[in-house]
C-alpha cells in the first residue's frame, strides 16, 4: 500500500459556540418476537446483510465496503497510557474484525441455508458496511450499530442520526419480507430493563492541547444534569428494575465510575478512550458514553448543541467552577426525581438542582458566545444563536410549563403517555403495559413506534424536515471528510475495498497495489474541495490519478 | 444511485394511512401536548401496542453492549 497525500486543505470552524466536528453512534436493541432465543449477533448480522441488499438494489454494483481496522486503538487511554491486551475485557478489543463463520451461523439457526448474498469471499457474513452517506453500519457485539458520518453542527447531527433510524427501518422491512427466517424489530433504546444496557455515544473533536483534567472537571457537573433535557425516560429503577417507578434517564443507573476507559463494564461518566481517528498530535476525539439514544429531535439537538458549547467553554478555560459531590450518586438522584426539585451538593457547600446547574452552564456559554460573536443572530455562526435560544426555552418550560416541554423533551413526552394510562386505567408502575409503552416508544417502525405516533400528530417538535432526514440516508454531509468517504463508496464502490474514519482504500486496475487515501483531517475532503473531482470522473482510476497528482500505469488493454 | 427513490424507506405518512387512521393535525401545525386529545391518543396507542404485554416485555432480553 502507498500513503497518498492528503486531500486539499479545509478551513476551521468558528470557535466559541456550538459548531464542532461531531457524530453519533447508536446501538439498537434487537428482538425477534417469533424467535425470542435467536442469537443476537446473528440477528444483527442479518440486519447489516439486509441493508446491503437494500443498497445493492439502490445502486447497481453494491454500496457496501469493508471496514479498515488499521487505526483503531480502543485501549489507548486519554490520560496517557495504553491498557495491555491481556488485561482488557474481551468487549474492549474493538480493533479486530468479528468473525461469524458458517459454524456459528449453523449453531444460531440450526441450518446453513442462509442466503449467501451477504457473504464476503472469506465465507463469513458481512458484519460491516460503509454507507454512501459516510456512516458505518456494523455488528457491535450483540447489537447492530449505526455510526453517523462526521458533521459540523447539532442540526446536522440530528439529521444524520435520524437517518440511521431510517437505515434500521429499511433493514427491518427487508427482513420482514423474508419468509424463511423470523422478522426482527429494532428499538432505539438503551436497556432491556433486566440488567443490560447498550450505548448511544457521541463523539466530539477537540484540540489535543486541552488538558484532560480540564475536560473532566468542566464536563462532569454538566453530564450529571443534562439528562433533564435529553433523557429518554425509563420505566423501572435500578439496573435490574427491581424497584418500580419512572426515571428521567435510560442510562443513569448503569454508571458506576467517574472516569475510566471501559464502556461495557464499570461505566464511567467521562470515558477516556483515546482513538482520535484523526491527526493524533492535533486532536482528541472525546468519546461520550453517558447519553441516552434520542428519538426526540429537540432532545437530540440540545444534547449535541449544548455539549459542543460546554466543550468550547472548557477550551476557553471558562467552564463554571463547580464540582459536584459524589457525581455518580448525584447523576442517579437527578434521574430518579421527575419533579426536578432534587438537590445535589457542590463541594463549595451549595445545594443546587439540575436546572440550576444547567442555567449556570447556559449563562457561561451565552457569555462566551457573545464575546466571540458566534451567537449573533445575523453575523454569528448560524447555529449557536438557535441552540442558546432553544436551551433557555426548554429550561424555562421544564421549570414552569411542563406540558409545553413535553412536546420536545423526550422523557416528558414518554411520561405524558404513561401518566395517561395510569389515570385512565389505574395502572401501577410495575404494570407490564407501562413496560410495553416504554419499550414500544422506541420501535423504529412508524406504525408501531409510539414516538412516531406522537410525531405524526404533531405532538413532538421537529428540528429538521422529514425530507432532509430521508436525503441524509443516501447523501453525506457536504462539509466534512464524510463527503469524500461517502462519495467514494457511492461513486466507485467496485474499486473501494475498505474504508474507515480516516482512510479510503482503492484497488484500481493499473495501479498494481492498493491505494490507501488517508483522511486524517476531518474538515478536508469536503464537497467544496472534492465535489468537482467527483463530478469530473466516472472511473476510479482517473479520479485517483488527479487526486494523487500522478498518472497511473495504463490499464491493461 | 439510479432508482434509489424506489428503494427509500417508505414514507411515514403512507405507512400511517394504511395502518391507523390519523386524526387531523392542529391547524397551525404547532406541536401541542394539550390534555384534550390524550384519550384519543391513548385509544390509538391501544390499537398499536403489541398484544400480551407481559410476555412481550419479558421476552425482550438483550445481550450486553457498550
Amino acid at each position: 500500500m502507498t500513503a497518498a497525500p492528503e486531500p486539499v486543505l479545509g478551513g476551521g470552524l468558528p470557535a466559541g459556540g456550538a459548531m464542532r466536528v461531531m457524530g453519533s453512534e447508536t446501538e439498537y436493541g434487537i428482538h425477534a418476537p417469533a424467535a425470542p432465543g435467536a442469537n443476537a449477533t446473528m440477528m444483527s448480522a442479518r440486519v447489516v446483510q439486509a441493508y446491503a441488499q437494500v443498497t445493492r438494489l439502490r445502486a447497481a454494483g453494491g454500496a457496501e465496503t469493508r471496514w479498515d481496522y488499521t487505526d483503531e486503538e480502543p485501549l489507548h487511554d486519554a490520560r496517557g497510557w495504553t491498557l495491555e491486551r491481556g488485561q482488557a475485557h474481551p468487549s474492549q478489543l474493538t480493533d479486530q474484525p468479528p468473525v461469524l463463520d458458517a459454524e456459528a451461523v449453523a449453531l444460531a439457526y440450526g441450518h446453513e441455508e442462509l442466503e449467501l448474498d451477504g457473504e464476503d469471499e472469506s465465507g463469513s457474513l458481512l458484519m460491516n458496511m460503509v454507507l454512501g452517506n459516510g456512516a458505518r453500519l456494523y455488528v457491535d457485539h450483540a447489537h447492530p450499530e449505526y455510526s453517523s458520518p462526521e458533521v459540523t453542527n447539532p442540526a446536522a447531527a440530528v439529521a444524520w442520526d435520524a437517518a440511521g433510524d431510517l437505515v434500521g427501518l429499511a433493514a427491518v422491512r427487508r427482513l420482514a419480507s423474508d419468509t424463511e427466517l423470523p422478522a426482527v424489530n429494532l428499538y432505539k433504546n438503551n436497556t432491556d430493563n433486566k440488567s443490560v444496557s447498550y450505548g448511544s455515544h457521541e463523539n466530539y473533536l477537540m484540540p489535543r492541547s486541552v488538558p484532560f483534567g480540564d475536560i473532566v472537571r468542566g464536563l462532569t457537573p454538566f453530564f450529571v444534569s443534562r439528562q433533564i433535557i435529553c433523557g429518554s425516560g425509563r420505566v423501572g429503577m435500578g439496573q435490574d428494575s427491581s424497584r418500580s417507578g419512572y426515571q428521567i434517564s435510560q442510562r443513569a443507573d448503569f454508571f458506576e465510575a467517574e472516569v475510566g476507559l471501559e464502556t461495557t463494564i464499570r461505566r464511567p461518566i467521562i470515558n477516556t478512550r483515546d482513538e482520535p481517528h484523526a491527526t493524533a498530535d492535533k486532536y482528541r476525539r472525546l468519546h461520550v458514553i453517558i447519553g441516552d439514544a434520542n428519538l426526540s429531535q429537540v432532545s437530540n439537538y440540545l444534547k449535541f448543541g449544548t455539549t459542543a458549547m460546554v466543550l468550547s467553554l472548557i477550551e476557553a478555560g471558562l467552564a463554571p467552577r463547580i464540582e459536584v459531590h459524589e457525581p455518580v450518586a448525584a447523576l442517579q438522584a437527578i434521574s430518579h426525581d421527575t419533579t426536578l426539585t432534587a438537590q445535589v451538593r457542590l463541594l463549595d457547600g451549595r445545594r443546587v438542582t439540575a436546572l440550576d446547574l444547567q442555567w449556570m452552564y447556559h449563562e457561561a456559554a451565552a457569555k462566551l458566545a457573545q464575546d466571540t460573536g458566534v451567537s449573533d443572530a445575523v453575523d454569528g455562526d448560524g447555529h449557536t444563536h438557535a441552540v442558546l435560544e432553544r436551551w433557555a426555552t426548554t429550561l424555562t418550560q421544564l421549570d414552569s410549563d411542563r406540558s409545553a416541554a413535553a412536546t420536545s423533551v423526550e422523557w416528558l413526552a414518554k411520561l405524558s403517555i404513561l401518566e395517561g394510562y395510569r389515570q385512565r386505567d389505574g395502572l401501577q408502575w410495575n404494570d407490564a403495559r407501562l413496560g410495553l409503552v416504554d419499550l414500544q416508544w422506541s420501535d423504529l417502525r412508524p406504525e408501531k413506534g409510539l414516538y412516531y405516533r406522537l410525531l405524526s400528530r404533531n405532538r413532538m417538535q421537529r428540528i429538521v424536515d422529514d425530507a432532509d432526514i430521508a436525503a441524509a440516508v443516501t447523501e453525506p454531509p457536504s462539509d466534512t471528510r464524510a463527503y469524500f468517504r461517502g462519495r467514494c463508496v457511492s461513486s466507485f464502490s467496485k474499486d473501494v475495498v475498505g474504508a474507515s474514519w480516516d482512510s479510503v482504500i482503492f484497488d484500481v486496475p493499473g495501479y498494481g497495489r492498493l491505494q490507501r487515501v488517508p483522511t486524517r483531517e476531518p474538515l478536508r475532503g469536503t464537497k467544496a474541495l472534492t465535489g468537482g473531482l467527483f463530478a469530473k470522473h466516472r472511473e476510479a482510476g482517473s479520479f485517483l490519478a488527479e487526486l494523487l497528482g500522478s498518472a497511473p500505469a495504463p490499464p491493461p488493454a | 444511485m439510479a432508482g434509489q427513490e424506489q428503494q427509500q424507506p417508505q414514507p411515514r405518512d403512507t405507512e400511517v394511512e394504511e395502518e391507523v387512521p390519523v386524526p387531523p393535525a392542529p391547524a397551525e401545525g404547532q406541536a401541542s401536548a394539550s390534555t384534550q386529545g390524550v384519550d384519543d391518543l391513548l385509544d390509538e396507542i391501544d390499537g398499536v401496542l403489541e398484544s400480551n404485554a407481559e410476555e412481550f416485555v419479558r421476552a425482550f432480553v438483550q445481550k450486553g453492549g457498550q
